[in-house]
């Protein structure tokens, strides 16, 4: 244990909190497939043979390691410190996505579990389960919020042409929480044959730090392709956040960087005074939803109250444990952006570098904009481009007036 | 706790030998003066215990119609505060009935885990089931329930093996509940047979009285389970009901309830007599 003090990396404890967020809130007859699905992620961690093969199909299926690329056009037209974009849009299915996939239907295939589910917002993560289920055929069912199925028809399009089965889910806001109420409820009643891969770094405990883990691939990459081409760490980091697993996965090997400023975006919706936001840290007070303790968007009550974002990915009234606790003990700093400054973002890049990047890290881009002019040349920032935006031109063309 | 009305009321129906009945409805479904009536009329139609929802948002563990039942009387504006106050009036004639509050912790986080203990307490709530709260969270609320005399109800599953048992029991007090089958309330209905071996096994291992739940819809079901169990637990139908009277904008929901619970308590007071002849 000594060798863990003054380490931010160490988390979870063993009973999964991350100060006091996380945890395992979940009902009585999940409760032993989550101790099981600790024990195995425990002995795969252990087994060289699971590393081995996961490397294996991030080298040549996904297409890791993605470029860290500098953008001068960005930089230039910002004015201040160099940036560089880590490309987790080049993977296969175009987002980070898939990095998470692999090593859970890994896990899955070693449980010995013969049917995938999962949630998803924008589509992303459910198109990245579908292709992991149909490379290693496995059914799979995809749930999504109605409104989501809505907004993201590419993807809907997407995900059956791999073989998945669609699930509209109509309650609630009809979107991301709704969505894993319905796939935790499946897979209570499923729980014998069923694995549940979650796509972000939430959900009980040993969820958050699985998915992070997987996701770290990110900023374990970006820390040698810096070294390499500057010799030196950066000086920020940015990434847009909703549960916040791309964010944890880029931030997460240089959390114990003390010289690395650190910056997560919320996204903030149509503004943080209007209610239609997404921002659980600047908006939100801890409570317990889908199986862990975490800052949550709630009315006095206890409550869940429903979240907004113009990004179908973003749109969720949480964000995973990790940054609830990275927040509370200031290491991370987190900002918002909202629709209107993402749809710039977005469009900056576009413009910029030739680049269409998704909604999500459009955010994380408007940040940058703001943030970048006001450093020094000398500096450099990372931000993680985590998706591609072929998926939201629909979006992207109605918030901008435009008939397609 | 000896003494209280849980205990008392399980020992009652054991001397007449059957088992308890335990309705559940949602707390303010389909609003709150409405249920105000139904919670009063579940006593006289042969309610032994009474289950009462706290509405949530998000209840995960929930099939249809008990989320319908959430939605509803979140709509109708019911809070925590609101539903204690429907107890205390209810007390007023009825100092008998357990009452034990279902739901999930985030509303009970919300409200304070001591304040929620205090005031459940003095508004006259004998215990409380939290579904997402396993024994390793537990921790923050127990240590308020014990210091106000509440007791926490735990549950047990098809997916709670010999391993697993010790610690849901560790704690557990008031009864047992026994989940008949791996899902969401509501949905499909386990084989009498399987229910009285997890029956069996869990009385093997603790003294706490068992309740079973989760598909349980019927007379015939219910009779089924309490020839083996100490209680039986029915739920969503009783809530479709509401459901479907409120849909039809019926003046006279708690009569038709206290009809549907009549009939199913003659069923359980019978079913042990029946099986016998």
């Amino acid at each position: 244990m000594n060798a863990e003090i003054g380490t931010l990396r160490a988390g979870p404890d063993s009973n999964g909190h991350f100060g006091q967020f996380g945890g395992r809130y979940v009902a009585e007859t999940l409760m032993p497939l989550i101790l099981e699905l600790e024990q195995a992620y425990t002995a795969a961690k252990a087994d060289p043979a699971f590393h081995a093969e996961l490397n294996d199909l991030l080298t040549h299926y996904v297409g890791r390691p993605s470029p860290l690329y500098f953008a001068p056009r960005l930089t230039e037209e910002l004015g201040g410190a160099k940036i560089y974009l880590k490309r987790d849009e080049l993977n296969h299915t175009g987002a980070h996505k898939i990095n998470n996939c692999i090593g859970q239907i890994l896990l899955a295939r070693r449980m010995g579990k013969t049917r995938i589910i999962a949630e998803t917002g924008a589509g992303q993560h459910g198109v990245a389960t579908a292709t992991v289920a149909a490379r290693f055929g496995l059914p799979c069912t995809i749930y999504m919020g109605a409104r989501d199925i809505e907004r993201q028809a590419p993807n809907v399009f997407r995900m059956k042409l791999l073989g998945a089965e669609v699930k509209a889910v109509e309650s609630g806001s009809k979107t991301l929480k709704d969505a894993m109420n319905e796939a935790l409820r499946d897979w209570v009643t499923n729980v014998h044959d069923t694995f549940y891969i979650i796509g972000t770094a939430a959900g009980p405990h040993p969820y958050p730090e699985l998915v992070r883990d997987f996701q770290t691939v990110i900023g374990k990459e970006a820390r040698a392709q810096i070294l390499e081409r500057e010799g030196r760490l950066p000086d920020l980091l940015v990434a847009a956040i909703g549960g916040g697993s791309n964010a944890i996965g880029l931030f997460h090997p240089f959390l114990d960087d003390k010289s690395v400023r650190i910056v997560g975006i919320e996204a903030s919706g149509k503004g943080l005074d209007t209610h239609e936001h997404a921002a659980s840290l600047a908006g939100g007070r801890a409570g317990v939803l889908h199986g862990n303790k975490t800052m949550l968007l709630q009315d006095e009550d206890g409550q869940i109250t429903e979240a907004h974002s113009i990004s179908a990915g973003l749109d969720y009234p949480g964000i995973g444990p990790e940054h609830a606790w990275l927040h509370a003990i200031g290491r991370v700093e987190y900002q918002s952006a909202t629709d209107t400054e993402a749809l710039e973002g977005f469009q900056l890049l576009c413009r910029t570098e030739g680049i269409i990047p998704a909604l999500e890290p459009s955010h994380a881009l408007a940040a940058v904009a703001r943030i970048a002019p006001t450093m020094g040349k000398d500096q450099i920032i990372i931000a993680n481009l985590c998706g591609r935006g072929d998926k939201d031109i629909f979006t992207v063309a109605a918030a901008l007036g435009v008939a397609m | 706790m000896s003494g209280d009305r849980l205990s008392a009321r399980f020992a009652a129906c054991a001397s007449e030998g059957r088992a308890a009945l335990v309705t559940f409805v949602t707390a303010g479904d389909p609003d709150l003066a409405t249920s105000a009536g139904i919670l009063a009329a579940l006593p006289g139609a042969g309610a032994d215990i009474i289950e009462l929802g706290m509405p949530f948002t998000d209840p995960m563990a929930d099939g249809p119609a008990i989320q319908r039942g959430n939605l509803r009387s979140l709509g109708g504006g019911t809070t925590l505060k609101a539903l204690l106050a429907m107890v205390r009036d209810f007390r007023a004639t009825d100092d008998a009935t357990p009452i034990v509050l279902m739901g999930y912790f985030n509303p009970i986080l919300a409200f304070g885990p001591e304040r929620f203990a205090a005031e459940a307490k003095a508004a006259g709530i004998d215990g409380c089931i939290v579904v997402d709260l396993p024994p390793e969270e537990a921790a923050e609320l127990t240590p308020a329930l014990a210091a106000h005399g509440l007791h926490l109800v735990r549950l047990a599953t098809p997916t709670t093996d010999a391993q697993r048992l010790p610690a849901v029991l560790n704690g557990a007090s008031g009864f047992l509940y026994y989940v008949a089958v791996a899902g969401v309330t509501g949905a499909n209905s386990a084989a009498a047979a399987d229910i009285a071996a997890a029956v069996a096994r869990l009385k093997a291992a603790t003294p706490l009285p068992i309740a079973v739940g989760f598909g349980v819809r019927t007379p015939d079901q219910a009779a089924a389970i309490a020839a083996h169990a100490d209680a039986v637990v029915v739920g969503s139908a009783i809530v479709d009901a509401i459901g479907d009277a409120a849909e039809a904008r019926a003046n006279d929901i708690p009569a038709r309830v206290a009809a549907q619970v009549a009939a199913l308590a003659q069923a359980v007071r019978t079913a042990r007599k029946e099986q016998a002849a």
